[in-house]
């Protein structure tokens, strides 16, 4: 075996796995990305029904309400400018709050409203998902909240 | 005066890097034996200035001195001990300061341990841990520093974030970071490396155990983490490939690639170009990891306040690091020898393939976490990429590494015969099938579990029919075969260790991933639910008050037919000073499962929300983990590896049993 004969199986096998891998992102790129909608965007009727999707905001004061089933949770999110209906079954995290922001991921049922699987935690008090600040400064709404705490 | 003694310490500590950074590399290239000498007590001396400036602010935290910003952002006077002490790192100021000191630590331990090395590597190498310091001080220094005084000093602190008020989460950043520093060694070496334009077996003996604590460290730092995130979030999951994650899972993968390739430049000193590059980037991914997680470029279902004003400096700090070494690399690489030719069938053919396959799959993990930015920078369309991309990505890459993970440590070194090592691994080809048979008998469900089980007891199997055959098990008198396993070097004992307990985790992650099953409902007291063959009852609530929070402790008894199994004592806690809730999840284990209880909201009519979980395996994952980060500190009491035992200079014999791992 020369030098030359093992470098050539070594660059084959890499370029076969590269190939692969290769494949496989691609592949999975088409299919399992997740886009993000500000409600403005989902009033506009960009969005596709069934896909899944993360729709973020903030929880619209007065909203959250729970069902008579006890574990089902019906809000809605806004960026101050349209809402977008949401129902989520399960426990919501400790942080979800009235008027704070919020990220949740599932999909656009028929009718318009927004069933969520998930409602992604926030770990901060004073973290802002970036999705959802920009949402708002889209929406115009957005004003800084360290200053408004602070 | 105690934070301003920490603060003249830390620019001290700089004064000293900076001069450790250039004397000692300068006498190398010039020969001078006294200019090399500096970098031994330099690195000695930036050791203890970085320890005075920790324990400052320690004791800043211990007795909540007000007067210092960082205190009073994360500490409060009712907060445990333990607490105070971990908030020390529990923010950003604090954890550079950590992690400054852990790599002044592995400094001073080349300076203290490396009587061996040639002394003009031993000089680089110093001046280049001495770089990344100054890099590191600078930063800490100039953007955030830990010291910063606040007056007037308000009466008391804003406490440490809840979540992170927690034994495992205590641990965490100290165990991670002593992983991502620990690769420094391996980067320095590298960078030494190729300055001087040579990579000799010597080298390699170096590398790999320091390369081996680090790894050590991060996958119990990693999965300190994960074990956190399942117990404290109460989400009921302990991954959930979040960017966060990721960033301290790639250089892991990056490190195993680079811990397997210096087993080959050691032994048959061959990939030393490739063995180098393996280093530079398990480094410069776990400085990529550090600061993703600070630097708010993504969104994190982990993520903290971050403050984008330093994000400048850390891709300066990322482009000169990368950029300048891979440079480096490109042009001196070429005059680092090629070695040892071998088959594609050999040892070093599966090493090969294992790093080929670890590379690539750390590879899709990054493009995984970075793509969105792209995307965002590109198009502007803002999305996530979550579960279902590296369930068809990684996943799949995953499936034939294991597969060769039980052939590979088979094959003899340089030639092989894949034929007659496939015939001793028909026992293992045969667990696999039965394993395969039992979960579809079992549980049935998605046919990628069935194979990921089949592969588990295949790798476990094939490992320890590896082990077996080398201490002769049952094929001679057992005295024979507990002799041999006694003169059977620790490093293999090791290896046997690690890959068995990733056989074991990953049957607890397939198992997991594939057959969990959830429910939420709203109980009443007394109400019962049943669950996979157990009935949980809900007997009482109670408001208790702990040292800084109020808590609502529920008591759910669980029984098994009428037979009680366990009582557990899930809570939802709320902390005052942040108006913060916590979930505390009530976990029981049977070790088969994980029986998880979490408490939620009380409704008008007195019923609680509660979410139960029967995680199948779970345990699994933890005790693999253990028994993987057991593995390494069993190869690292190997007597090749042992700190400051002389290295054999005189070659062995050939012929003479060489280690085989």
């Amino acid at each position: 075996m020369t030098r030359k004969r093992r470098r050539l199986y070594m660059v084959l096998a890499a370029m076969s796995i590269l190939a692969g891998a290769a494949a496989l992102v691609l592949g999975a790129l088409q299919s399992e990305l997740t886009y993000f909608y500000s409600p403005t965007d989902l009033a506009a009727g960009s969005a596709p029904a069934g896909r899944s999707i993360r729709l973020g905001g903030l929880v619209e004061e007065g909203s959250v309400e729970r069902l008579d089933d006890g574990v089902t949770t019906s809000f809605r999110v806004t960026d101050l400018t349209s809402s977008v209906p949401v129902t989520y079954r399960g426990l919501l995290p400790d942080l979800f709050r009235e008027g704070q922001g919020v990220v949740t991921e599932g999909s656009l049922s028929a009718d318009g409203a927004f069933v969520a699987r998930e409602v992604l935690a926030k770990h901060d008090e004073n973290y802002m998902p970036r999705e959802v600040t920009d949402a708002l400064k889209k929406s115009g709404q957005w004003r800084d909240p360290t200053e408004a705490t602070e | 005066m105690i934070p301003e003694i920490g603060h003249f310490a830390l620019i001290l500590a700089l004064m000293v890097a900076l001069v450790q950074g250039s004397v000692p590399i300068i006498g190398a290239a010039q020969g001078r034996t006294a200019w090399m000498d500096v970098a031994r007590p330099a690195a000695l001396l930036q050791l203890a200035l970085v320890t005075i400036a920790f324990l400052a602010l320690t004791w800043a935290f211990v007795v909540s001195d007000f007067t210092v910003l960082n205190v009073v952002q994360n500490s409060h006077t009712a907060k445990p001990l333990l607490y105070k002490i971990s908030g020390v790192w529990g923010n950003h100021e604090g954890s550079m300061v950590l992690w400054v000191l852990i790599l002044a630590a592995f400094g001073a331990a080349v300076a203290v341990f490396g009587g061996n090395l040639p002394p003009p590597l031993r000089a680089r190498v110093l001046s280049v841990q001495a770089w990344i310091a100054i890099g590191f001080l600078a930063f800490s220094l100039l953007t955030s520093n830990p010291f910063e005084r606040i007056f007037p000093a308000p009466l008391n602190g804003r406490d440490l974030n809840p979540l992170l008020q927690d034994p495992g989460l205590a641990f965490h950043p100290p165990m991670l970071y002593a992983g991502y520093v620990g690769f420094s060694m391996a980067f320095s070496f590298a960078i030494a490396a190729l300055i001087e334009g040579r990579v000799d077996p010597a080298w390699a003996r170096w590398v790999r155990p320091w390369t081996l604590v680090a790894w050590c460290f991060l996958t119990a730092g990693i999965t300190l983490g994960s074990w956190w995130a399942y117990y404290e979030l109460g989400w009921g999951g302990w991954w959930f490939w979040d960017p966060v994650e990721n960033a301290s899972f790639m250089p892991w993968l990056m490190g195993t690639a680079l811990l397997h390739s210096a087993i080959v430049v050691e032994k048959r000193d061959a990939l030393k170009a490739w063995t180098i590059l393996l280093a530079i980037l398990t480094f410069s991914l776990s400085l990529i990891g550090t600061f993703i997680v600070r630097s708010g470029l993504l969104t994190s279902v982990h993520a903290f306040a971050t403050d984008p004003e330093r994000g400048l400096f850390i891709l300066l700090l990322l482009c000169v690091t990368i950029g300048g070494s891979l440079i480096l690399f490109a042009i001196r690489a070429p005059a680092v020898q090629a070695g040892g030719l071998f088959a594609p069938v050999s040892r070093e053919g599966a090493l090969v393939l294992n790093n080929l396959l670890l590379v690539v799959a750390c590879g899709t993990v990054f493009l995984g976490t970075l793509y969105p930015l792209f995307l965002e920078a590109a198009t502007g369309d803002k999305i996530s990429v979550g579960p279902p991309f590296y369930n068809k990505t990684f996943v799949p890459i995953m499936v034939p590494l294991i597969a060769v993970m039980a052939i590979g440590p088979f094959l003899a070194w340089k030639r092989a015969d894949l034929a007659g090592v496939l015939g001793r691994l028909k026992l293992a080809f045969a667990a696999a099938v039965l394993a395969a048979l039992g979960a579809v008998a079992l549980e049935g469900g998605p046919v990628l579990a069935v194979l990921a089980m089949g592969l588990a007891a295949w790798l476990i199997v094939g490992t320890l029919a590896e082990w077996a055959d080398r201490i002769k098990l049952f094929r001679a008198p057992l005295g024979d075969s507990l002799r041999r396993a006694r003169g059977l070097p620790r490093s293999a004992h090791g290896m046997t260790l690690a890959h068995a307990g990733l056989a074991v985790a990953m049957a607890g992650m397939t198992a997991a991933a594939s057959w969990k099953v959830e429910s939420v409902q709203v109980m009443q007291l007394g109400d019962s639910v049943e669950m996979a063959g157990y009935t949980y009852r809900l007997d009482r609530v109670d408001q208790v008050q702990g040292p800084n929070y109020t808590s609502d402790i529920a008591q759910v008894t669980i029984s098994r037919g009428d037979r009680h199994v366990a009582r557990l004592t899930p809570e939802k806690r709320l902390y005052p000073v942040q108006q913060m809730p916590t979930t505390e999840a009530g976990i029981h284990t049977t070790g088969l499962a994980d029986l998880y209880v979490v408490i939620g909201d009380p409704d008008e009519a007195g019923g609680w929300t509660v979410r139960i979980f029967h995680e199948p395996l779970v345990p699994w994952i933890w005790a693999g983990v253990l028994m993987m980060v057991l593995g390494g500190i069993v190869s690292l009491s190997d007597r090749r590896f042992r700190l400051g035992a002389p290295a054999r200079r005189a070659k062995a014999p050939a012929g003479a049993t060489v280690a085989q791992t």
